[in-house]
């Protein structure tokens, strides 16, 4: 059972700010939104009633545009602010509920945090940055220097170890920043808008280094932003606040693909959806052809069954080997050819399921239709440049200036 | 009481409806009867250490004492500070000062000590707690602004005359910076960096070593540059309740009317109060310097010279 409950789950989380939240509490419980109780009580209401379950090893992103609630939200889970009401449970443990010295337990093991303005100790070395935490833990210095340096190496930056962090860039402090993060091991690991300080490139080398370190490490990531390319790109899921609500959480597709509303929608607009779509999500399931199971004569007539003029064909453990096209297979047939290996073609691309659109662009101009493989290598079915270009024109034929776009691109 | 408070809004005819004179003498006088003995107790260690501060800059050879500031000043300030102290330290012999700028010059010392000793935990829990702040901020604004005068004469009741009541009344007027500053520095540190510290599991203790206290300490220092400025402008008031120094220079020549005799006293205050304010200033920026200390000053040109020489030793 523990390992089928959520790492994190919140459940009917509110933060009011102010001199009497209780009051505001009461008034918000009776239907009141956050403009009628500033008014009425002068009390702002930050985080509302927000219920949230986030798995083990997910990359969550919670997106928002300033005031929004999002980094109150992320701040509860680890009480740098006090949630006026609800629960938050940490591998089932109501973290609203423990003492302090319980608390500190928690954040020096198994929350850590990566902050917008770096956050970090500018009289300290980088290396004692890094080791920050594990002092609070009490570890020795030898054992903490070898993990500070250890975890400098993972970022980049161990030739940078004993200067001061202010020596750096800011993509640099940042590191140091993920660094310090990271050094202590904890599973958890809440991110504040943390590259949005960044310049738009290094911003881009910072994802793509997150990405490749939660690969590797495969930590519960609560990632904050205000940038939806950003919220897009980097999450597993995502979850978008408006006014201390939550309006909608799900994949990335899910959010482009479907909006729940027009706040939504106007959101995803200007987003690539390219990028966000995977591969997976448009591919035409087709029946390849098992290699072995029969003569060039049945791979005819499964292909003629079937309406098709190209046919993939998969080895027995389904992964795509080769390519058959029908002119030349009516020919191999005609001069009694048997083999099917030698009549089909190897020469034809592979996609993973989980790459973007964007990036099979480039294989479309080929012609030859996309075998798609799942996670494991096996066949799932085929892209061709039609259907890649038909849905983002689906996707997008309710907007009208994107076709006027495209005619004055070429 | 009722006709009193009458006649004084209607006619303006004064009189002390309430006798707060009288009971703040009959607190005092209660105080010194029963609790004389408490401030005799204080009297004690900072007496003990008062006096071997002094008895050892007294039988130091100023030669030796020349030389340790002036190093010192090159070392953790910069080396025209040091050469503007060796002037000055100089001058003061030449004037005929020394004896009594060392008297002086201990007193400060012990003075600022006690401050350092009160005045930092009183600033830290000024800075953490807001209670504690909004109590101790009127007691500094009164002991600004309270004419040491008015403190005098019970500083003396309690604690008799000569050195200890110099250094309580140079304390109280002293120490108000000081913990104003620590206050302020601590509170100054940037929020993220302790929202930081707390997210990663600092404890208060230590949050207030490793993060709040390093970080407030340029403020601190310049909350002790203060301290010493001000304990230096209290020798002449000290002095009336028989403190020796300089000080006692200056009053003694007013006394008499020796125009000369004050004026070579004021002028090794002034002395004594550049070089102090100069070397404390400086110690504080220079610990944000990059350059590690090791690199800088005389021990750096040591340094230097030995690394120099080195090679041509270690080349056959």
């Amino acid at each position: 059972m523990p390992s089928s409950q959520p790492k994190i789950k919140l459940e009917n989380l509110i933060k009011i700010y102010g001199q009497n939240p209780q009051r505001a509490l009461k008034l918000f419980q009776e239907g009141g939104n956050r403009d009628n109780i500033l008014e009425a009580t002068g009390n702002v209401l930050g985080v509302a009633n927000v219920s949230l379950s986030i798995e083990e090893g997910e990359l969550f992103v919670v997106m928002g545009l300033s005031g929004s609630g999002k980094s109150t939200l992320v701040r509860c889970i680890n009480r740098l602010i006090e949630p006026t009401s609800g629960q938050i449970l940490i591998d089932g443990e109501d973290v609203t509920r423990v003492d302090q010295e319980r608390l500190r337990e928690i954040r020096r093991t198994k929350v850590s945090m990566v902050f917008q303005r770096f956050g970090l100790l500018p009289h300290k070395t980088v290396l004692e940055n890094v080791e920050y935490g594990l002092k609070m833990c009490g570890l020795p210095l030898a054992e903490r220097h070898e993990k500070a340096q250890h975890m400098l190496d993972v970022v980049g930056l161990h030739q940078w170890a004993n200067y001061a962090p202010s020596s750096l860039s800011g993509g640099m402090q940042q590191r140091v920043g993920l660094a310090r993060a990271l050094a202590t091991e904890a599973p958890i690991l809440l991110m504040d808008e943390a590259f949005s300080a960044l310049d738009p490139l290094i911003r881009r080398e910072m994802q793509d280094e997150l990405m490749r370190l939660q690969s590797e490490l495969k930590r519960t990531i609560v990632f904050i932003s205000h940038d939806i390319q950003e919220a897009l790109r980097i999450g597993d899921r995502v979850a978008i606040m408006k006014d201390g609500h939550l309006v909608q959480v799900g994949t990335p597709e899910e959010i482009v693909t479907n909006p729940v509303d027009g706040y939504i929608a106007a959101f995803t607009q200007d987003v690539n959806r390219a990028q966000v779509l995977k591969t997976g999500s448009i591919v035409r399931q087709t029946v390849p052809f098992i290699l072995g199971k029969g003569s060039a004569r049945a791979a005819l007539d499964q292909m003629q069954g079937n309406a098709l003029t190209r046919m993939h064909v998969v080895d027995r453990h389904g992964k795509p080997i080769g390519i058959l096209n029908q002119a030349e297979l009516q020919n191999a047939v005609t001069s009694n050819v048997q083999d099917v290996e030698s009549v089909m073609s190897t020469d034809f691309p592979v996609v993973k399921a989980s790459t973007s659109l964007e990036e099979i662009f480039h294989l479309a101009r080929f012609g030859v239709p996309m075998a798609v493989i799942n996670r494991s290598g096996k066949f799932k079915g085929v892209v061709e440049q039609s259907d890649i270009l038909a849905s983002i024109g689906r996707l997008s034929n309710d907007k009208a200036d994107v076709p006027q776009a495209l005619s004055t691109a070429v | 009481m009722i006709p009193d408070i009458f006649n004084w809004l209607f006619f303006n005819q004064s009189s002390q409806i309430i006798p707060l004179g009288d009971w703040i003498s009959a607190a005092v006088a209660w105080v010194v009867v029963n609790f004389r003995w408490v401030f005799q107790l204080i009297r004690i260690p900072i007496s003990h250490t008062l006096n071997a501060i002094e008895a050892f800059l007294q039988w130091l050879p100023p030669i030796l004492f020349i030389a340790v500031v002036v190093l010192f000043a090159w070392q953790f300030a910069t080396r025209k500070i040091a050469i503007l102290s060796l002037f000055a330290m100089v001058a003061i012999g030449m004037i005929g000062a020394w004896t009594e700028t060392m008297t002086t010059l201990s007193l400060v010392i012990v003075a600022v000590l006690l401050c350092i000793v009160v005045g930092l935990p009183l600033g830290i829990a000024s800075a953490r707690n807001n209670r504690a702040e909004a109590i101790i901020r009127p007691m500094l604004d009164a002991m600004q602004t309270l004419p040491a005068f008015v403190y005098l004469v019970p500083v003396v009741m309690l604690f008799g005359t000569g050195k200890v009541p110099g250094v309580i009344v140079t304390f109280i007027f002293a120490v108000p910076p000081l913990i104003r500053l620590t206050n302020i520095g601590i509170r100054q540190v940037s929020e993220e960096t302790v929202e930081a510290a707390l997210a990663f599991g600092s404890t208060p203790k230590q949050m207030l070593w490793e993060v709040q206290l390093p970080l407030a300490m340029p403020t601190i220092l310049a909350g002790v540059n203060q301290a010493i400025m001000l304990a230096l402008s209290m020798v002449v008031i000290a002095s009336l309740i028989a403190v020796e120094g300089l000080g006692q220079m200056v009053n003694r020549g007013i006394g008499r009317l020796d125009v000369g005799l004050a004026a070579v006293g004021g002028l090794g205050i002034v002395l004594m109060a550049i070089v102090l304010d100069r070397i404390t200033q400086n110690v504080g920026k220079s610990s944000q310097n990059s350059l590690n200390w090791r690199d800088r000053g005389p021990w750096g040109a040591l340094r230097k010279l030995t690394s120099q020489r080195r090679p041509s030793v270690s080349t056959p």
